[in-house]
């Protein structure tokens, strides 16, 4: 290693929110050519420290070296004259404009005008072998191109520092590798690239540096070779238990049928494909696949969200499909929707009433049309203890809980009342450790008490982990329905659509015994 | 010991408000209680100082002080008076004893400031004794003390109940701007069975009323149920069935058979029927009469299905967050409908109010007086809760009663008092206006001080800590 200085230098970084510290006395250190991971649990203080770093907020004490300078921003425009890029978790694109109209968006004189944006599009894309179009539309390209697009934005303004936030939430596993590609050879020529994620796996494939930070504060430097339970539980602060403990599957009667399912959209384009499944009671049915290959919808079609569908839906011989939600509800479907705070929970409403929200008609909460508060406010103690939801009170409103106790709080509703089908979407998206290994564990629950249990998700780690069998979705359609140990290698070309020779597949019930 | 007060859960995110400052206008308190054993950790380890914090908290007369700092009722008063100050400028402003001394302003600054103070403490009195008690009148009995608080009365009745109407759709997340034509259709029914049928006194102008609510709850549900299901907005909707409304109804009070006054060429209907008319509460020379009763009942009801019952759950569901409404298995649409049907049927009570207590004479297609515009208001002041709708009422109730005395006695301008009231309005709609005004901290953010005070308490706590 070189005497230099670093290319970047963060120094005592403290941020305050008033009395809350989110920052406290940060030290990081990126060199050029190197790739230093930012390893934290959300709400660890890692965003902070970033829009710290992009100018979006500035720190209470500290300061921030470039190349040896102070620097002082005010603002993004300041950071990325610095040289500091930042690659968005949700991509700061304009859909309906080209790759490089978004290019130059913003850089119109520097860039010397749409000509100049094209060749620069060109000239980078060429050095890292993108492929990109500078006249495509963004709209039309795969989410991994849209996020080259991102990267290319970046360093058309010659960014020598490359901020990564959790890049890799909306890319399927062989995207991810390609992206792991680029951020190697980004490294290798020179540019300092700090790369924030939660997910341990990819810190461990590609990190030359790791820092962990907890609370706000940095916890400590780790090894690239530490494992994964080292690393989780440096984040988390204690040991920490990250494969799902479960049994055997034992199978009961209960029996969600789902046959030729098909789901319109707005422009009558199927959303959901002609699929079919069926999840017994006792087996946990993982639907795995990246993002927005129908998994929402299907779940929505089968909670009555969806009006355009056609097919069957049939738990326990009742049909579910044309029913109201609140007949779905009755009869029996828990439901954790995957965004919690748009779909699950009123954030105004407190805990207690957020507890009772889809039970507002009747007992045990409702006597005469006026609602029983020391019902309900019952209910609510004993679930706060039960899930351990960490509030103040049950009269917090559950807006200001972290997404861990959000999520807790949905998970005591759905399961506080009989169930006869269980289907949770995305349950531990955006969760600290913590709370994954709760979210997990209840699931698990559910599944032993007899419940036929429904998990989508799109991390690979928790389908493998949770599941007794697994469906894989692309464009709508059921790929295949395969054993719990199939090898992600071949889950992950499946998400891609990609059906491999000789695939096993599963069975309904025998696969899910075996 | 585990002084570790915050556990991996706590929320870091900048976002997160330090104390649970609910909706202010939640009904509930948004009171902070602590789980049991963080309790028994502040007990055994003082010390600690996110505890200590939340000790201070507990005190019941400082959360009480948070919640109203945070809350409506600060803001609404520090808006009064922010308004009634810029009130006061604008009668010295337009007083011409004010003007004439401004000219030798700074050979004599007395004269000036006296003449400010006659015309503003004048304006001010005269509105005090128009609208509460009349001083001067003190000698002539009690009954004419007292007279214009009841007058103030009279005016809140229909503004309490039309207000109640616009914050029942507020609490829903609907715009209520159609009180005019709900209140005109309520009036025109109530009129009509006022004016059309014999019925026993008391059974007469109950039924009238009643069918004036349904009349207002019905064209309040039309509005409801384009906005649930065409998706059309409300605002656009109640606008436009207003127009619908007045013309319609001016048209029947043109239309001889119809509502216009037999014998009669102007658009105006018959006389209401004794047995049709609300009673004096008090009788002569009181004019208050039963409506105001009507009101604080509806006002009690109000509160009722917004804060305990569960359509009331529902429709501040919806409110808040109709997707999560949706998932929980609520009829969107249902309730959007159902609260506007509520929202016209206070507007109703407003409209048949007017028909059967303040112009009993016959009615004209201007007997909703601008009602269900200042509803509006009074809802925006009250912070959309029924009580505070209530008090908001009385507030613009007096406004109205002692804006006229105002008037003749000192010969301001009612306009200022109009003036004043759109003040107020402005205000509330812009919290962080007034709190920069006032220096009070803004939600969400802490000031210098507290946050320096509150590190004084913890070190105080810990110096305790440390010696115990």
């Amino acid at each position: 290693m070189t005497l230099e200085h670093p290319t970047l230098a963060l120094r005592g970084i403290t941020k305050r929110f008033g009395a809350l510290t989110a920052n406290d006395h940060i030290d990081l250190e990126v060199r050029a050519g190197e790739i230093h991971c930012l390893l934290g649990e959300n709400g660890a203080g890692k965003s902070t420290l970033m829009n710290v770093l992009y100018g979006l907020y500035q720190a209470d004490e500290g300061e921030i070296v470039l190349d040896g300078e102070v620097q002082r921003f005010a603002g993004p425009g300041d950071a990325m004259r610095a040289g500091i890029g930042m690659v968005h978790q949700h991509f700061m694109l304009i859909p309906v404009f080209t790759v490089a109209e978004n290019v130059l968006l913003g850089h119109e004189r520097a860039l010397g005008g749409l000509g100049g944006a094209r060749e620069k599009v060109r000239e980078i894309s060429q050095r890292f072998g993108f492929h990109i179009d500078p006249d495509a539309r963004i709209e039309d390209l795969p989410v991994g191109v849209q996020q080259r697009v991102e990267i290319i934005k970046a360093l058309s303004q010659d960014a020598k520092v490359l901020v990564f936030d959790e890049p890799t939430a909306v890319l399927t596993p062989q995207e991810t590798d390609e992206l792991m590609a680029i951020m190697q050879q980004l490294r290798d020529e020179g540019t300092a690239i700090v790369f924030i994620t939660h997910k341990l796996r990819e810190v461990r494939a590609i990190a030359d540096r790791i820092t962990v930070i907890r609370l706000g504060k940095v916890v400590g430097e780790a090894s690239p070779d530490s494992s994964s339970t080292e690393l989780a539980s440096m984040m988390v602060g204690r040991p920490v238990e990250l494969t799902v403990q479960k049994q055997p599957p034992v199978l009961t009667d209960n029996r969600l049928q789902v046959s030729n399912l098909t789901v319109l959209d707005a422009i009558g384009q199927k959303v959901v494909n002609d699929v079919s499944f069926t999840v017994q009671g006792g087996e946990v049915l993982c639907i795995a696949g990246v993002q927005g290959n129908g998994q929402t919808e299907l779940t929505e079609a089968i909670l009555g969200l969806q009006h355009r569908a056609t097919g069957s839906i049939d738990l326990n011989g009742n049909e579910l499909l044309g029913d109201s939600v609140r007949e779905v509800l009755d009869a029996g479907v828990g439901f954790v929707p995957e965004d919690r705070k748009v779909d699950g929970l009123v954030g105004e409403y407190s805990i207690a009433e957020n507890l009772m929200l889809d039970r507002y008609r009747g007992e045990p909460f409702v006597r005469g049309g006026t609602i029983d508060r020391a019902a309900r406010d019952d209910f609510a103690r004993e679930k706060l203890s039960a899930f351990d939801i960490r509030a103040q009170s049950i009269e917090t409103p559950v807006g200001t809980l972290s997404g861990g106790n959000q999520q807790k709080v949905v998970l005591a509703r759905e399961l506080g009342r009989p169930l006869a089908l269980f289907v949770a979407s995305q349950p531990t998206r955006g969760l600290d450790v913590g709370s994954i290994e709760f979210v997990h564990s209840q699931i698990i629950a559910t599944r032993d008490a007899g419940i036929p249990v429904i998990v989508v998700s799109t991390e690979l780690d928790e389908v493998v982990g949770l599941a007794d069998r697994i469906a894989v979705m692309y464009r709508g359609g059921i790929v295949g329905i395969v054993p719990a140990d199939t090898s992600r290698d071949t889950l992950g070309l499946m998400m891609a659509g990609e059906r491999p020779a000789g695939l096993r597949t599963a069975d309904p019930v025998k696969g899910a015994a075996a | 010991m585990n002084d570790q007060p915050r556990d991996a859960d706590d929320p870091i995110e900048p976002a997160a408000p330090q104390h649970a400052s609910g909706p202010p206008d939640s009904g509930q308190a948004p009171t902070i209680v602590h789980a049991p054993e963080v309790t028994e950790v502040q007990v055994a380890a003082p010390a600690a100082p996110t505890d200590d914090r939340q000790v201070e908290v507990e005190d019941p007369w400082g959360s009480a002080f948070r919640r109203i700092m945070g809350g409506n009722l600060v803001m609404a008063v520090l808006a009064i008076i922010t308004s009634l100050i810029v009130g006061g400028i604008l009668i010295a402003a337009t007083d011409e004893r004010v003007q004439e001394t401004s000219g030798y302003f700074f050979a004599r600054p007395g004269d000036m400031l006296a003449a400010v103070w006659d015309a503003v403490g004048g304006a001010y009195w005269a509105l005090f004794q128009g609208s509460v008690l009349n001083v001067s009148r003190a000698d002539a009995g009690f009954a004419q003390l007292i007279k214009p608080l009841t007058d103030t009365l009279n005016f809140a009745t229909p503004l309490i109940a039309a207000g109640l109407g616009v914050a029942i759709a507020f609490r829903v997340g609907l715009f209520n701007i159609g009180g005019r034509g709900q209140m005109l259709w309520a009036a025109a029914a109530a009129g009509w069975v006022g004016f059309s049928f014999t019925l026993p006194p008391v059974l007469h102008v109950l039924v009238a009323i009643a069918v004036g609510i349904v009349a207002g709850a019905i064209w309040g549900g039309i509005a409801g149920a384009f906005k649930a299901y065409t998706g059309a907005h409300e605002v656009i909707v109640t606008i436009m069935l207003n127009f619908v409304a007045l013309w319609f109804i001016t048209w029947m009070l043109r239309t001889p058979g119809l509502l216009q006054n037999p014998g009669s060429n102007n658009p105006i209907s018959p006389a209401m029927p004794p047995s049709a008319v609300l009673p004096s509460i008090f009788g002569p020379p009181f004019i208050l009469h039963w409506g105001f009763v009507l009101s604080v009942l509806a006002v009690v009801f109000c509160s009722w299905l917004i804060n305990r019952s569960n359509l009331g759950f529902q429709f501040r569901a919806v409110g808040y967050n109709a997707n999560a409404a949706l998932n929980a298995g609520m009829d969107v649409k249902r309730i959007t409908v159902l609260a506007m049907v509520f929202a016209g049927g206070f507007m109703g009570l407003a409209g048949a109010q007017q028909v059967t207590g303040a112009v009993t004479t016959g009615f004209t297609s201007g007997i909703d007086a601008g009602i269900g515009f200042d509803a509006i208001t009074v809802a925006l002041l009250g912070g959309s809760t029924p009580w505070g709708t209530f008090f908001a009422g009385l507030l613009f109730g007096a406004f109205k009663a002692g804006g006229f005395r105002m008037q003749a006695a000192e010969g301001v301008p009612i306009d200022i008092i109009l003036v004043v009231q759109s003040m107020i309005v402005l205000f509330i709609a812009a919290p962080p206006l007034v709190r920069a005004m006032f220096g009070l901290p803004q939600p969400g953010r802490k000031s210098r001080r507290q946050v320096r005070d509150e590190a004084k308490i913890a070190a105080a706590a810990q110096q305790k800590g440390a010696q115990s």
